[in-house]
């Protein structure tokens, strides 16, 4: 394993604190940290899981439904309810169920279960144990994304760890039950964060997502029923056991209960992963935190929640970073990327960018997606170009509605986001392109070749 | 079917991009390497590999990776020599090695240097280091490898480093300490001096 050098910020001034309560960053930036002795002996480690191997399966899935914890992947779906779709003959055992970990992190201005795995890998290990004893799985994998070589090698260390400890294998801690956790390594595509195309994916088959139903908690990987997890999810979990659900819930806003990892990437001074309450406000996270504006110009626009989130402008950057909230403002929490922009970013360059990653990334199994996010790739690149024509805007504003709702996955959504947004709070930036043959703003710019 | 009535409007074309070259007849786009069988030790692996999944299908990706390491890239012959290893349809494993862009399908170089462009990067410099990079290295983005074996120069998309971009990947190590021309040098002068591990090792 490489050492690396760290130069993000993980912590700020109160931070571990009660009003920003450190749960998933624990001991984040100290490389030693994640070993299995240094998660046991500073942070309360395996503690959550004796105590889940006490109470009945049930029960687990009742604490989770008590936190109202909310899935940290995207869709911000509650995980205790998910849990509970996972059929309930645990008597009989007559389902052989599995746990599948998404950690195939590939939406741009994510990076944080990177963290998680570099620092607290065991916290995630623990986290997973605890849900295949709630679901009574028979095997846990971790999808992890192919470019994460060297977190494989750290998270199978930890797992060799776990099973020395008796926390995997057979009779885990003498309750008879059998559970061992399998690392998958990914191949590169984007799609396969969709739980469905991982799924494919797990079983060695080409990422295209399924057609639903039947849903993984019916049949899943390898046609049994599954549960499909975020890493940062998972790693939620002993926390939630530990404190108790209800207490658990008290942490952020109602019906957005507890902390997630905020990665604030793009021109802002302290660039870095930040673990906040949710219902934290915007602009604290973006000013306060991360420092404001690297260059000096004022922000412009923000990406709350990874490239696929539409994106804001100044007057929405006071908004609550929630699911609730966010998504009444028209954008999305979705994984919790928080991309800045000062003013002189061309918006268009920066939405093509993002434009020609769905494009590529697109499976090309519905019409409209495949089709749809070429075209507008290709409409953005000619106004970039400075061969824009006057009626590209209305053709482009014509396509999100034609593609979003219209395909297995929610790629296509996706790759709508910032195209529609953009279009809807910066249209005189793309008139501008298409009068001039030039940027509305000055300085640099996210290039496009 | 209740499509929204499609707009009096014409398709994007092409001409403001280059033409693409025409692409060769199916079964004959793969590259093909110089060895066609598998190695003894990287066949023993794979078979042992089959043996860890639920079924041999899902051994598909990581034989695929041991493929690679073995002939230096995804070659046809890989993927026949992987389907027979497997007991799988070829078919199927040419659709999975073509789908998955970590499985290259061309050699590259014994350094091959991925940069990430996208967006938080592109905030930060990413086209600059992709070009310099092109510059030290001689190789253009897509291209590879060059003369001398050792650079291959990829674009490729997020890498997980937005917080501490501009990043790039060497081989299979990620560098993501914001990287400038000066980090850049020291990353290619190491490549240069063999410190770093070279592809497949």
């Amino acid at each position: 394993m490489r050492a690396r050098s760290d130069l993000q910020s993980y912590t700020f001034d109160g931070f571990g604190t009660e009003r920003f309560p450190n749960l998933l960053l624990r001991g984040a930036g100290d490389p030693g940290n994640w070993t299995r002795r240094a998660y046991e002996e500073k942070h309360e480690g395996y503690q959550a899981l004796r105590k889940a191997l006490r109470m009945e399966p049930a029960a687990v899935t009742g604490e989770m439904k008590a936190s109202e914890l909310r899935g940290r992947g995207g869709a911000g779906f509650l995980t205790g309810l998910k849990w509970s779709f996972m059929p309930k003959d645990t008597e009989q055992k007559t389902h052989v169920r599995h746990l599948v970990c998404n950690g195939d992190e590939g939406e741009p201005g994510t990076f944080k279960d990177r963290a998680i795995l570099e620092y607290n890998p065991h916290q995630l290990v623990e986290g997973m144990i605890i849900a295949g004893w709630a679901m009574q799985c028979r095997m846990g994998f971790v999808y992890l994304r192919g470019e994460f070589l060297w977190l494989k090698e750290k998270l199978e260390a930890a797992l060799q760890e776990a099973r020395e400890a008796g926390y995997l294998g057979k009779d885990i801690l003498g309750t008879g039950w059998d559970y061992d956790i399998l690392v998958y390594r990914g191949a590169g595509a984007y799609i396969c964060g969709e739980e469905t195309a991982l799924l494919n994916s797990l079983e060695g088959r080409r990422g295209e997502p399924r057609s639903k139903p039947p849903f993984p908690a019916q049949a899943g990987a390898f046609g049994r029923p599954t549960t499909v997890n975020n890493v940062e999810t998972l790693a939620t979990v002993p926390a939630i056991l530990r404190m108790g659900g209800a207490e658990y819930a008290k942490i952020g806003a109602p019906g957005n209960t507890g902390t997630r990892l905020f990665g604030v990437s793009g021109q802002v001074k302290r660039p870095g992963l930040y673990e906040l309450p949710l219902g934290t406000p915007l602009d604290f996270l973006i000013n306060d935190l991360a420092g404001g504006s690297s260059t000096g110009r004022p922000i412009k626009a923000v990406i709350p929640g990874g490239a696929s989130a539409p994106m804001l402008d100044a007057k929405d950057f006071d908004c609550p970073l929630d699911f609730d909230t966010l998504k009444a403002r028209g954008s999305m929490a979705g994984s919790g990327g928080v991309i800045v922009m000062d003013e002189d970013v061309c918006i268009v360059k920066a939405v093509l960018r993002l434009a020609r990653f769905f494009a590529h990334e697109s499976c090309g199994q519905c019409t409209p997606c495949r089709e749809g996010c070429h075209w507008m790739m290709q409409i953005l690149q000619r106004i970039e170009d400075g061969q824009g024509r006057p009626e590209d805007l209305d053709l482009l504003a014509s396509l999100p509605p034609r593609i979003s709702l219209r395909t297995l996955c929610a790629l296509g959504d996706a790759a709508c986001g910032p195209v529609d947004s953009a279009l809807r709070k910066f249209r005189h930036e793309f008139e501008h392109h298409i009068a001039h043959k030039t940027c509305y703003a000055g300085g640099p710019r996210p290039a496009n070749r | 079917m209740n499509h929204p009535p499609s707009p009096d409007t014409e398709v994007p074309t092409q001409e403001s991009r280059p033409a693409a070259a025409p692409s060769p007849a199916p079964g004959r786009r793969l590259s093909e390497s110089a060895r066609r069988q598998l190695s003894p030790e990287a066949l023993a692996e794979i078979q042992d590999l089959a043996a860890r999944y639920p079924d041999k299908l899902a051994a598909t990706l990581p034989a695929l990776y041991v493929a690679q390491k073995d002939f230096g890239f995804v070659s046809l012959s890989a993927m026949q020599e992987v389907a027979k290893a497997l007991g799988v349809p070829e078919g199927h494993v040419f659709g999975v090695a073509t789908f998955y862009t970590m499985f290259s399908k061309k050699p590259v170089g014994k350094y091959h240097i991925q940069v990430c462009t996208n967006l938080s990067c592109a905030l930060n410099g990413a086209a600059r280091i992709l070009e310099k990079v092109a510059e030290k290295t001689g190789v253009q983005p897509g291209e590879g490898p060059s003369e001398d074996g050792l650079w291959s120069v990829e674009e490729v998309e997020c890498l997980a480093s937005c917080g501490s971009g501009p990043c790039l990947q060497v081989n299979h190590d990620v560098y993501d300490e914001y990287v400038d021309e000066a980090r850049l040098e020291s990353i290619l002068e190491a490549c240069r001096r063999g410190d770093y591990r070279p592809w497949g090792a």
